[in-house]
């Protein structure tokens, strides 16, 4: 390796950068315990879960060992072997050859292998070992399998081997400090063993098998409770109930328990920024803090509490195994669209906000069926058209009674434009499925983990790091285009003070796109609203009631009023229509870039929904136009 | 298709679709590419296991089946090209 080689890899990878920091890639297959153990070693954020192949991407936490070493570990994605067929498999076997280059090769290895599932798991360890690396084998789950009767002796197991064992129970915490203790000793290269031929599973199953045996493995009674779980969630008649339940429950959580947290939130951004208006001497300064960034960052903070709930709820889920249950349950129907079971809770998700929705769709294993998920995650209509719809609605359509006091003609043309999001996902779930993103024959696997008591430590860890990731992801790219919007809307400088808003770029950027969007209905103000909503939708209720000469949401009866005056009824429903296709979301585009790897799909997404909105708002203009 | 008629014991060319409920089988062959027969001999149907019928999802797909200390759940297209020996209920214990 040159000199310059070194140079580089010292400025891209901060491990080597750490002095003789020790690098440890923790590998094991899906769902024995991998991050649950990370979790417990670096404290540091990683999801949990209790569904096969979560962790899709590679997670990095340090851990400071009892003599102030500091360790560099490595959660690698959930595999069964080591040949590179799946995207996790060829990320866990490049970086186990140290044939990355964004990551340091380790120098040692925790293997995890489910303690309760043996006989299966230990296949594992033949690929593993071979690789010569220190290696350290951890039998997780140990406190299920005492409880279920199983036994192993790991002293036997070790011998094997040809490297040390030990039996840990991640969740409960119990054994950890001797992993530490492995890691703090100076590991060493595993002896070598007699090992199967690699690409014969049945040959490595066998030769699994009898080192089991030989190492006393009494594999443990089948878990009565989750059988006695699945035979209620399983139900042909109570399981689809209880799966219908937990939707319901998962929906009222998000909006109506939401509502006070977020309405909490509202009041604090509201009044520090009056604060801060107070304090500062009437300037240019202040209306960019309190208008610009104070309105842009408010406007994304409000969502948080209904994400964390959200995501509170899929912790429990997922953690629990009944996420698992449930895309069994909702596999046929998503089936008919194309999709598979693990598409239903994303997708469900995605009703709250789509950034979440399109994180979660990591637990979708086959790639086709996530892109065209998250392709379709931004149809589902999220919480930020909500402030849009209801303005709309509450000025466009009297509140009349349709069946009884049941259903008002205001929750019908809500409840329509929900439906409306979701026919276009169905509609463009079968394009896509049946076209460009067509699955092979790949089998629909999915294992079904046993129920388990989700901890308090993993579903917190777990919120902290969504909190963080909403909040950093999120509001920087909201808190840099309320930024630009203000600066849009402020210049250029009309004798040292602002400019009426139609003289302002973001007016003259309006009036120039008018023609694009009159055969819609709209004006140039609404136009100037569509281009503010780009960063996110309910931006346009603000731009709005700054248009209108305003100060946005808490004069809504004028802004109501002004929209009345300014839209046709055929406008209206235009507006409507283009909020439920168009995909004017940032944040959105930014993770879906992030996890699609490239722009390549979030340009096509922006294209695909925009040119939908357009002729969905042209007929629905046209249309309402003629009742 | 396997053809084991004149066999002693009475045998059927059946497939994991056509266990009901708790009925086992041992697994005689994966009818799918390598690559999906070996996910799948990964996940533990490996020919020569046994592998025991389980619950469903409402309509009887996907199905889950209970193999080497796992319970993995399959749509039945998959299902229908692992063949199987079907045991009888008094040949298991």
């Amino acid at each position: 390796m040159s000199c310059r080689d070194c140079e580089a890899c010292a400025a891209t990878a901060p491990v080597q950068t750490a002095g003789k920091a020790l690098v440890a890639a923790i590998v094991g297959p899906p769902n024995s315990g991998k991050s649950t153990l990370f979790n417990r070693l670096t404290g540091l954020r990683q999801k949990v879960a209790n569904f096969p192949g979560v962790t899709v991407e590679q997670h990095t936490g340090e851990m400071t060992l009892p003599d102030g070493r500091e360790i560099l570990l490595i959660d690698l994605p959930g595999i069964y072997s080591l040949t590179p067929r799946s995207e996790d498999e060829q990320v866990a076997h490049d970086v186990l050859k140290g044939l990355r280059e964004d990551t340091a090769r380790p120098e040692a290895v925790l293997l995890i292998l489910d303690s309760t599932n043996l006989g299966r798991h230990l296949m594992l360890a033949a690929p593993v070992l071979s690789l010569g690396i220190p290696t350290l084998i951890v039998l997780n789950m140990a406190d299920d399998l005492r409880s279920r009767g199983g036994e192993v002796d790991t002293a036997a197991l070790a011998r094997q081997l040809g490297a040390p064992v030990l039996l840990v129970s991640a969740r409960e915490g119990e054994g950890v400090d001797r992993v530490v203790e492995f890691l703090a000793g100076a590991p060493a290269a595993p002896r070598p063993v007699e090992l199967p031929v690699l690409s014969d599973v049945p040959k490595c199953r066998a030769w699994a098998g009898r080192v089991g045996s030989k190492a006393a493995y009494l594999p443990p009674a089948p878990p009565k409770w989750t059988r006695r779980l699945d035979a209620v969630f399983l139900h042909p008649v109570a399981g689809p109930l209880i799966f219908a339940a937990v939707v319901i429950a998962v929906f009222q959580a998000m909006f109506t328990g939401a509502a006070p947290l977020m309405d909490g939130v509202k009041t604090v951004v509201a009044w520090s920024g009056q604060w801060v208006g107070s304090v500062l001497p009437d300037s240019t300064l202040r209306s960019l803090l309190v208008e610009g960034v104070w309105g842009g960052v408010g406007s994304v903070l409000v969502f948080l509490p209904q994400i964390l709930l959200l995501f509170l709820f899929l912790g429990v889920l997922e953690d629990s195994g009944y996420l698992a249950r449930a895309a069994l349950i909702a596999d046929r129907t998503m089936a008919r669209v194309g999709l598979q079971g693990k598409s239903f809770i994303p997708l469900l998700s995605a009703y709250a906000c789509a950034v979440p929705a399109v994180l979660a769709t990591r637990t979708i294993e086959n790639k086709r069926d996530r892109i065209a998920t998250i392709l379709i995650a931004p149809f589902m209509t999220c919480s930020a058209r909500l402030p849009v719809y209801t303005l709309i609605i509450a000025a466009f359509i009297p509140n009349r009674p349709l069946a009884g006091p049941l259903l008002g003609s205001r929750a019908a043309a809500m409840l329509g434009l929900y439906l409306l999001g979701f026919l276009a996902a169905v509609f463009t779930a079968r394009m896509l499925k049946s076209s460009v993103l067509k699955s092979g024959r790949a089998a629909f696997v999915l294992e079904m983990p046993p129920y388990r008591r989700p901890t308090l430590h993993s579903l917190g860890l777990r919120l902290y790091d969504r909190a963080k990731l909403f909040l950093r992801r999120a509001g920087t790219v909201i808190l840099l285009v309320a930024v630009a919007i203000w600066v849009l809307s402020h210049l250029p400088l009309d004798r040292g003070k602002a400019p009426k808003i139609e003289q302002s770029l973001a007016g003259t950027i309006g009036r120039t796109i008018e023609p694009a969007i009159k055969p819609l209905g709209f004006n140039w103000k609404i136009g100037i609203g569509l281009i503010t909503s780009l960063a996110a939708r309910e931006v346009i209720v603000g731009t709005l009631g700054t248009i209108y000469g305003m100060e946005g949401e808490a004069h809504s009866e004028g802004l109501q009023a002004a929209l009345q005056r300014d839209l046709t009824p055929g406008g209206a429903a235009a507006l409507l229509v283009f909020f439920a296709f168009a995909m004017q979301c940032m944040s959105t585009m930014a993770v879906v870039r992030r996890e699609t790897g490239g722009w390549k799909w979030p340009a096509v997404q922006f294209a695909y929904m925009s040119a939908l909105a357009w002729v969905g708002a042209f007929a629905a203009n046209r249309i309402a136009g003629l009742l | 298709m396997l053809q084991l008629s004149g066999n002693k014991i009475r045998r059927r060319a059946a497939s994991l679709e056509d266990l009901e409920r708790g009925e086992q089988g041992i697994l005689e062959a994966l009818d799918l590419p390598e690559d999906e027969a070996r996910r799948l001999m990964e996940l533990g149907f490996i020919p020569g296991s046994r592998v025991t019928a389980g619950m469903s999802a409402p309509g009887g797909d996907p199905r889950v089946f209970q193999v080497d200390g796992s319970e993995v759940a399959l749509r039945r297209e998959t299902a229908a090209r692992l063949r199987v020996r079907r045991r009888a209920a008094e040949e298991v214990r």
